[in-house]
């Protein structure tokens, strides 16, 4: 099939960017989209141009490191599904396609589609985790968790940190991303000790990361390639609200 | 029969009955007071399931920690993608597992080609592995009594694989990751992501430090410490098309050879039996389906070569050979992967392969559908059956999977001893970079097991072994070996970066790739091999002088990052090749097509093993051949024989 890209190309961080226009020439519909930028950037190279700078890794829709805004749509228009899982034979042959980086004030652009996202793990570093020291722990079986639980918090864990949920919301949020990891490690009894402290921290980074609040799109839930829900940002609000008036009385 | 001198360092493995050797081992290991060990600074190089835990752990008892990775973000290595699970000596199904037997079917499954005291001390610490994941919240997957659930893997009788879904990479990795990040918070651990190792330091002998290049900025710098520690993973890019990441590579590894550190059975490749089969000469990466599937999927394919172009579902139960439950009736489906590969290969060459290309065999999940119904089926499967939907537009609900074998791990690595260090001293390697425990072949839900033992439990107890030795700060990065390894990498990028070609570096990688794939796969040859040795250096001839790299190595340049890597995978392809050929006997997944039972051969003919099986040469080749990069470049071979006293060396059969 041949297809016209329409491609975000920027040099550097400082750099000002632009849209370029590329002819995709005899693309076979079995290619993924990045194999389709491969062939692509393989003919800018050996005709002496720069080819198109692009995050990826495990093109299996898990490392969350692709993160392509494929006509207007994070990963595309395909449901639950990353750039890397996206086929060529969910397009037309004649077709123009805007592809752009992942944009949110919180994600400065590096180079052409190649977006910064250090701020998650920052998010995570505030508070997204459990302390067990390693070696001090018990048998694993000694404290029985509900199964319904336990799915639900490996629903939640499903989260591969691509930030689809950000690029999408008008407002930046990263409402989902947050309520995600509140949720898994809320949903355990091990998670309970910190369960207070985590909230308002992790929160409380992703604000001064320069994440938008929600306010209640669904656009996050709808481009989730993992279908994280939306309610576990209203179970995120709940557990913040809580937290904070507790700290406020002491 | 050679005589059996091992010329390798001392493995420093513990005397004293096996079960006690770690227990011996962690009791005489030296030890640095809490005080003592913020004074010691530790690279660690690789953020997967062995590098975040070793980063984590480390930290947590008080060493300054740095951490490197090239991803974005820790949180992505390749661990990530391991699907299947972990396994444990747990015996929380009460079928009889134990330490024992977790460590004799990872001998056996490794065709008697490992170290018995790091495999058992492996099966050991297993147990600790799934209570630490627990208790930082791992949503392992669990029964409705609340408690632990467990599946099977290929080369075992009982249920010891703990998951999640066909995610438990991730969430082991997220755990390591959060491990890891609550470290940097509280200043343990200084993260440098996207940052690549390009050359390791060595100073009066000892590794003390890196060389790497920061993937944004493009600056060169030099990184001191008391020790360095390399989790980088393997090197199944080689081969261009494999299972692995697309960043995955051998840089690190390959740089601590040339600086020294032996490469030890770097032949070991572990072909995955069940993967996406390969749709065209567009396609950039194969993607696996998890061995867990078959625990409830079949394999097959036509009895009849005349049926090979018909639909599954047109070819009656009477005109299937299902081959892995005909010839390893004791095992079945779930024969270890090295044979269930053969085993495909085997009926593609005999003309029974079907899809395109005729190289695929089906995975059919009709008899399970049919027994526990599909929701069972999804609930256990769900997101493989959609990912295999999304690559291959086919519905595995109601049509057979078709799967094909591809490379997917290396058993081969950087040689260490019992404390997980090289023949450089301060140079410890852990998880697939090491040589390992997994002997010529790997049995499915250990790399997660052994990535996490590594990081967390052995390299904590081990380490101190040499770092009491080390006056702490010692060396310093204005050290002048530093600033001679810093000018080399210069000169390197430069090099790259000038040699103004036309090709770009995927054209170069492509072709080593198919060149080792067909030479040095799945079956392997004296002329293949020596073929293979003759080519190589023809395609490095042809890199170095047609390569197009563009930019500059002031920014971020993918191209460039490429280019480094391909380099040394090329020069690396021949060492892989020239000890494939020096190695012959088959084992586990180095199959040598002169090396195989026949009908002549007294267990065939008793209906021990069949015919076609790989046939090891005890005699001549149980060691460990560790390869030192010698002077001017040609590889010395080092050998360490290996020692059985607690499993008897016998031909590996799953019939």
């Amino acid at each position: 099939m041949n297809l016209t890209l329409k491609v975000w190309r920027q040099g550097g961080p400082n750099h000002k960017g632009k849209i370029e226009t590329y002819p995709a020439e005899d693309i076979p519909e079995e290619a993924s989209f990045l194999e389709m930028l491969d062939i692509v950037n393989e003919r800018i190279i050996t005709d002496g141009g720069e080819p198109i700078a692009f995050d990826h890794d495990c093109r299996e829709g898990i490392c969350g490191a692709c993160s392509l805004t494929i006509n207007g749509v994070p990963h595309g228009r395909e449901s639950a599904i990353t750039t890397c899982q996206l086929h060529m034979r969910k397009f037309r042959d004649g077709d123009t396609i805007w592809v752009e980086p992942f944009r949110a004030r919180a994600f400065p652009v590096l180079r052409d589609l190649v977006v910064d996202r250090s701020a998650f793990d920052r998010i995570i570093e505030a508070g997204g985790y459990i302390s067990a020291r390693t070696g001090s722990a018990v048998d694993a079986n000694a404290t029985p968790v509900p199964k319904a639980d336990a799915d639900e918090a490996f629903e939640a864990a499903a989260c591969i940190g691509c930030g689809a949920c950000v690029a999408a919301c008008k407002n930046a949020s990263a409402m989902l991303f947050v309520s995600a990891k509140v949720k898994h490690l809320g949903n355990f009894p091990q998670g309970q000790p910190e369960a207070k402290r985590r909230v308002l921290a992790m929160v409380r980074q992703m604000d001064e990361e320069g994440f938008g609040n929600c306010t209640n799109q669904y656009e996050c839930e709808a481009v989730c390639p993992k279908e994280i829900t939306a309610e576990f940002i209203a179970d995120l609000n709940r557990g913040y609200a809580k937290a904070s008036l507790e700290e406020t009385l002491g | 029969m050679s005589e059996r001198v091992s010329d390798t360092p001392d493995a420093r493995i513990p005397e004293g009955p096996i079960e006690s050797k770690w227990s011996r081992h962690k009791r005489e290991s030296k030890l640095i007071n809490p005080t003592n060990r913020r004074k010691y600074e530790v690279i660690v190089v690789g953020s997967g399931l062995a590098g975040g835990s070793a980063a984590a752990t480390l930290s947590e008892l008080g060493y300054r920690v740095k951490c490197f990775c090239y991803q974005d973000s820790p949180r992505r290595a390749h661990s990530i993608a391991a699907q299947g699970g972990t396994n444990a000596a747990k015996n929380y199904q009460n079928d009889g597992d134990s330490v024992y037997r977790l460590f004799y079917d990872t001998v056996k499954g490794g065709d008697f080609r490992s170290r018995e005291a790091n495999v058992y001390r492996l099966a050991e610490v297993s147990a600790n592995i799934i209570d630490q994941c627990v208790a930082q919240g791992v949503p392992f997957a669990r029964e409705y009594g609340g408690l632990l659930d467990n599946r099977s893997f290929g080369g075992a009788q009982v249920k010891r694989t703990f998951y999640a879904r066909g995610q438990t990479g991730q969430q082991l990795l997220l755990g390591a990751y959060q491990a890891l990040q609550k470290e940097i918070a509280a200043g343990g651990v200084e993260m440098f992501p996207r940052t690549e190792m390009l050359d390791l330091v060595v100073v009066d002998g000892h590794a003390k430090g890196i060389v790497v290049r920061d993937m944004v900025s493009g600056e060169i710098s030099s990184h001191a410490a008391d020790c360095v520690i390399l989790a980088t993973g393997g090197y199944g890019n080689a081969f261009f098309l494999s299972t692995n990441a697309k960043g995955c590579n051998v840089m690190a590894a390959y740089r601590a050879h040339k600086r020294g550190a032996y490469f030890a059975n770097p032949c070991y490749t572990q072909i995955h039996p069940t993967c996406i089969p390969v749709s065209g000469d567009y396609q950039s990466k194969l993607t696996l389906m998890s061995e867990s599937l078959r625990n409830d999927g079949r394999i097959w394919v036509p009895k009849n070569k005349g049926d090979v172009g018909k639909p599954a579902a047109q070819i009656p139960e009477g005109d299937r050979d299902y081959y892995l439950e005909r010839k390893y009736p004791s095992f079945g489906n779930l024969a270890p992967r090295d044979i269930a590969s053969r085993s495909a290969k085997e009926a593609c060459d005999d003309g029974r392969g079907v899809g395109p290309g005729g190289l695929g065999v089906y995975l059919d999940f009709a008899d399970a559908i049919g027994r526990l119904g599909k929701d069972t089926i999804s609930a256990r499967y769900g997101n493989l059956f959609q990912m295999y939907e999304k690559i291959t537009g086919e519905d595995p609900y109601t049509q057979p999977m078709r799967i094909y074998p591809a490379v997917h791990y290396t058993m081969g690595g950087l040689w260490v001893d019992y404390n997980l260090m090289s023949n450089v001293p301060g140079l410890h390697v852990l998880g697939e970079a090491n040589f390992s425990d997994h002997g010529a072949n790997r049995l499915g839900a250990s790399a997660l097991m052994q990535g996490l033992a590594d990081g967390y439990f052995v390299i904590p107890a081990t380490l101190p072994n040499y770092l009491a030795d080390q006056k702490p700060g010692s060396v310093a990065a204005d050290a002048p070996e530093f600033k001679a390894a810093e000018d080399e990498a210069r000169e390197r990028v430069a090099k790259l970066l000038g040699v103004g070609g036309t090709r770009s570096v995927d054209s170069f990688h492509r072709e080593l790739g198919l060149l080792v794939w067909d030479k040095c796969g799945m079956a392997r040859n004296d002329a293949g091999l020596k073929e293979a040795l003759e080519k190589i250096p023809e395609i490095r001839e042809s890199f170095w002088k047609e390569v197009r790299v563009p930019g500059s190595g002031e920014q971020l340049n993918q191209e460039l990052e490429k280019a480094g890597r391909v380099a040394d995978f090329i020069d690396f392809a021949e060492l892989l090749c020239r000890d494939a050929l020096h190695r012959e006997e088959s084992c586990g997944g180095h199959f040598r097509e002169e090396y195989q039972f026949t009908e002549d051969d007294p267990e065939v003919s008793s209906g021990y093993t069949n015919e076609g099986e790989a046939k090891r040469r005890d005699d001549d080749y149980a060691y460990v051949a560790a390869w030192e990069h010698g002077a001017g470049g040609e590889p010395v071979l080092h050998k360490e024989w290996l020692e059985f006293e607690d499993v008897k060396l016998a031909t590996r059969s799953y019939k």
